[in-house]
Formats: C-alpha cells, sequence, structure tokens
C-alpha cells in the first residue's frame, strides 16, 4: 500500500490565557496509507484533535512536519478535507448550498455546483431535504449534511474530528454503519479522532492510542476483523478492553481524572 | 382568538391614556400649558395645512426624515465595514477600540458648539456650488452640522453590533471555509457577513432610533428654518402647544414605523436564526 500522509516528529505547544505554555503534542510519528481507515483515540486533551487541525492545514506544528503525497501540508489543501465535531452546517443557507459552499470557492458554474451536490447529498441519503435549513434536521441529518459537504470537493483525506460526539447513542450506531458504507462506495482515506474506543475498534483499519498530556503516540494497533464487525464477536470485546485499560493506565498515570 | 385579546390589551393602554389626558386638560383648563385632546388631533387630521407660517407637519415631517437618513447613511456605511475588521482583526481593534470608546460616552448634544464652529450654517448647498433657486431652498435644509450630529448618534450602535457581530461568529464556521479553500473575502463575504447580519441589523434598528432622537437637538441648531424639532421649538416659543404635542406625536408615530419596518426585515430575513436555538 502507499502512503499518502507523513507525520514526522510533529510537536505543538499552546500558551494559555494565563500565560502558562502546554505542550499538546510531542514528536508525533504516524503514516497513512491511501485508502485506510485510521481512528485516532486518546484521553482527553492529549492532542488528538490539535494532530488533525496539523493536517487539515487550519495550525501549523512548532516542528516537524506532515506531508501529503510527499508535499509539505501548511495550509489548508484541497486534496484534505474536514468534519468538525460541533455542527458546522451553516444556518443561514438551505441544505444544498452548504453542500455547495466548497464548490463555491473553487469558482464552479451554478450547475455544476447543484450536479456535484446532489450526487453526494444523495450519497448520504440527504437528497430529499436539500431545499430543508439546518433548524428543521435533526443532529445525524445535520453531519451528513457535513459530511456531504466535506465530500463535495473530492478530497481524497476525509479528516473527522469527533463527527458523531453530539448524538445520542442510537444515532450514533446508525452514523458509524452509513460512514462505513460512504467509505467503501467514495474509497477515500478516513482519519477520524474519537473518544468512543468501540467507535474506534468498529471502525478502524488501525487504532491509534495516544498517551496523556503531551500526547504522544503510544502504540498503532492493527484491528484486523472484517466488516461488518459484529460488536458480540469475543476478539472485539478483547480489543476494546484491552484498549480501555491502556488508556486507563494512561489517564492514571497523568493523575488526571 | 389569543391575537385578538392581546389587540384590546394593548388598546386599552392607549385609551386608559388619553382618558387621563383628557381629565388632566379639563382640570388645568389651560390649553398652553396641557392642549386638549381634541385640539392636537384636530392639528393630526389636517397634516398638510400650513403652521405658524413654517409649513404643515408633513412637510416639516419628511425633511426631518430625509435629513436623519442622510446622517444615518453615511454612519451606517462607515460603522459597518469599521465594525466588522475590528471584529475580526484584533490589530484593527487594538488601534480603534480605545480611542473610539474615548468618544462614545459624550453625547451628540455635546458636539452641537464645536460642530457650529466648524460648519457654521453651511449646507448641502455649498457642496454643490447651488446659492439660489429651488434647488437651494431644497439642498439648504442639509446642513452638515445636523447630518454630523445625527451621525454620532447613529454611529456607536451600529459600530458596536457589528463588532459583536463578527466576533460570536461559530469560530467552526470559519475553519470550514478555510478547510473548503476559502480566501479571506470568500470567508468575509459568505461566512462572516450573513452570520453577524442579523446583529447589524438590530444594530441599525437601534441607531435609526438614536438618529431620530437625536434629530430635534440638530433641528435646535442655528440655521434651521425648517423640520419637526424646528417646528416644535418654534412654536413653543408662540405658545402654541397644541402644535408642540402634535409635533411630539409625530416624531413617535415615525420612529415608531421605522421601528417596526426594520422588526419586520428581521423577521423575515433572520428566521433561521430565531428558529436555530
Amino acid at each position: 500500500m502507499n502512503q499518502i500522509v507523513h507525520i514526522n516528529d510533529v510537536s505543538k505547544s499552546f500558551v494559555t490565557e494565563r500565560g502558562l505554555a502546554v505542550s499538546a503534542l510531542e514528536k508525533a510519528n504516524l503514516e497513512i496509507y491511501r485508502g485506510e481507515f485510521v481512528c485516532i483515540v486518546g484521553p482527553s486533551g492529549c492532542g488528538k484533535s490539535t494532530l488533525l487541525r496539523i493536517i487539515s492545514g487550519l495550525e501549523r506544528s512548532d516542528t516537524g512536519q506532515t506531508t501529503y503525497n510527499d508535499r509539505r501540508l501548511e495550509q489548508p489543501h484541497r486534496d484534505v478535507g474536514m468534519v468538525f465535531q460541533e455542527y458546522s452546517v451553516l444556518p443561514w443557507r438551505t441544505v444544498l448550498d452548504n453542500v455547495c459552499l466548497g464548490l463555491e470557492f473553487l469558482r464552479e458554474k451554478k450547475a455544476t455546483r447543484v450536479e456535484i451536490a446532489m450526487h453526494y447529498l444523495g450519497l448520504v441519503g440527504m437528497a430529499r431535504f436539500a431545499e430543508a435549513f439546518p433548524y428543521e434536521l435533526s443532529g445525524g441529518m445535520r453531519q451528513r449534511v457535513a459530511i456531504a459537504r466535506a465530500l463535495a470537493t473530492d478530497p481524497q483525506v476525509l479528516l473527522m474530528d469527533e463527527p458523531f460526539g453530539a448524538l445520542d447513542a442510537h444515532t450514533r450506531i446508525l452514523m458509524q454503519k452509513e460512514l462505513l458504507r460512504i467509505w467503501r462506495e467514495t474509497q477515500k482515506t478516513v482519519i477520524l479522532v474519537t473518544h468512543s474506543v468501540d467507535e474506534a475498534v468498529y471502525l478502524a483499519d488501525r487504532i491509534v492510542v495516544m498517551t496523556a498530556r503531551p500526547g504522544k503516540i503510544r502504540e498503532v494497533i492493527d484491528v484486523g476483523l472484517e466488516h461488518p464487525r459484529d460488536r458480540s464477536n469475543p476478539k472485539y470485546a478483547r480489543m476494546t478492553a484491552r484498549i480501555l485499560d491502556t488508556l486507563e493506565e494512561e489517564v492514571v498515570a497523568a493523575g488526571e481524572f | 382568538m389569543h391575537n385578538h385579546y392581546h389587540r384590546v390589551l394593548s388598546l386599552a393602554t392607549v385609551l386608559a391614556f388619553l382618558a387621563l389626558w383628557s381629565w388632566a386638560a379639563m382640570v388645568v383648563g389651560n390649553k398652553v400649558i396641557l392642549p386638549t385632546v381634541s385640539e392636537v388631533a384636530d392639528l393630526l387630521s389636517r397634516p398638510t395645512e400650513d403652521l405658524l407660517s413654517m409649513g404643515s407637519l408633513l412637510t416639516n415631517i419628511t425633511v426631518s426624515l430625509l435629513r436623519v437618513l442622510l446622517g444615518y447613511m453615511v454612519a451606517v456605511i462607515i460603522a459597518i465595514p469599521l465594525g466588522v475588521a475590528m471584529g475580526y482583526y484584533s490589530a484593527v481593534h487594538t488601534m480603534f477600540g480605545d480611542f473610539l470608546n474615548l468618544f462614545r460616552p459624550i453625547p451628540p448634544l455635546a458636539w452641537v458648539p464645536l460642530v457650529m464652529a466648524w460648519f457654521g450654517i453651511a449646507s448641502l448647498a455649498d457642496l454643490f456650488g447651488v446659492d439660489r433657486g429651488l434647488w437651494f431652498i431644497y439642498l439648504n435644509n442639509f446642513k452638515y452640522s445636523m447630518v454630523f450630529i445625527i451621525f454620532i448618534g447613529a454611529f456607536y450602535p451600529v459600530l458596536t453590533s457589528s463588532i459583536h457581530g463578527v466576533r460570536n461568529v461559530n469560530r467552526v464556521f470559519i475553519d470550514t471555509a478555510r478547510v473548503l479553500g476559502a480566501g479571506e473575502f470568500d470567508i468575509f463575504r459568505k461566512i462572516l457577513l450573513p452570520a453577524a447580519l442579523p446583529s447589524m441589523v438590530n444594530g441599525m434598528r437601534i441607531g435609526l432610533g438614536v438618529a431620530w432622537m437625536c434629530l430635534v437637538s440638530a433641528e435646535m441648531l442655528p440655521g434651521s428654518i425648517s423640520g419637526v424639532g424646528y417646528l416644535i421649538t418654534h412654536a413653543y416659543t408662540m405658545a402654541s402647544t397644541d402644535i408642540v404635542v402634535a409635533g411630539m406625536f409625530t416624531i413617535g408615530l415615525t420612529g415608531a414605523i421605522m421601528d417596526w419596518l426594520f422588526r419586520r426585515i428581521e423577521r423575515r430575513c433572520f428566521s433561521w436564526q430565531r428558529l436555530a436555538r
């Protein structure tokens, strides 16, 4: 498999409002391969979102570098899309116009925009809500729109920062299934940050487990289970339990609970 | 049914006020101190009739309205871009923030002496170099001094709400646009402006209210020869209190109608904001 994103010795620290320097990420190294589904899990505040923001080009690392197809990522790149945890669907735009947003920035013609947007709305099962406003939609539907919007500009890599974090448990499981289907159909490379170990084990080809602050990559686990995964499979349960134990260890060691 | 009940309630307050006024006018029995309801209503029912050879209520209110709109427009045109820039770029906020806050507490009326010294009775007629004829009469109504006072009054509410509107734009909207490849201008036009618009329009509504209130003081300035504010002050010196009250009522009604129009626009255009909660 060929490498698509390479994270090399990436560190990042922040200065808090009280003037304290906090190291969010320390010497992270990671290779992502084309078409794979990678989940990043870790204790809260371990810098997993920071890592994602660095890959997206929204933030710069202090040291080290991130490359996409061997080219440095220093600002948002057309081939790297992102779905956020919070509802990022613009409330003043209809569903269709939301999905068109990125295409507008790319200066696509109106007819082309609508055609592409409708295709992706169809893919996420939201075509019949094209003219609806976000306030008319449920949380799960809004995230479907956000996914369609991120896909509309046809990025190769889709970054997802706790995309289902705000959803209720049931909707969340349905959305995970949907995401796997969309991933298979579009063959994108997905990097998804989550605090749910179950979600990671359910979705990922590989799981990146991070340490407590300052965030380092502790281990990378090959899940090696066939899709669709069965939550009652003993292997599934063992893997979930092992990762949870690791995370507990991290949190206890950091004394942050 | 419910709506009907509300209408009756709000009408009841107005009727009670009119009754109290009628009773007080009867007790006072001096129309210079307190004119009767019917005297004022009589004046209001003939809005096109010339009063004290200063023009009719309608002409004066039109002149006032145009003045307010002129000063108001200048304020909006300057305050909105400045407010957006101050809300978005912290450097711009640092540059102008303290400076503008220094002037904010000064009541518009306190500017009058200075403004008179600057502009005297210069008006738009001077700007366009017209010194006689019908156009002179029209343009001479728009004194720089008045426009300036109205400008000061309307400027701050619009500025503050623009800054506030832009600052409160959800960061995730801006990040979303960035990742999708938006340039600075794209972000301004497709994210900041629409997201901050409800707050801006709210500020514009408040600003218009303040501008309208600044009008009376602006029209009391020397050199003013028309406008409702002038009509009121002049009527006062002539002891025509009924005209004073009729003028006041006209100001109130016009202001209320403008406010109502703005609210209508807000409800129509920004339903997404109300319903998004």
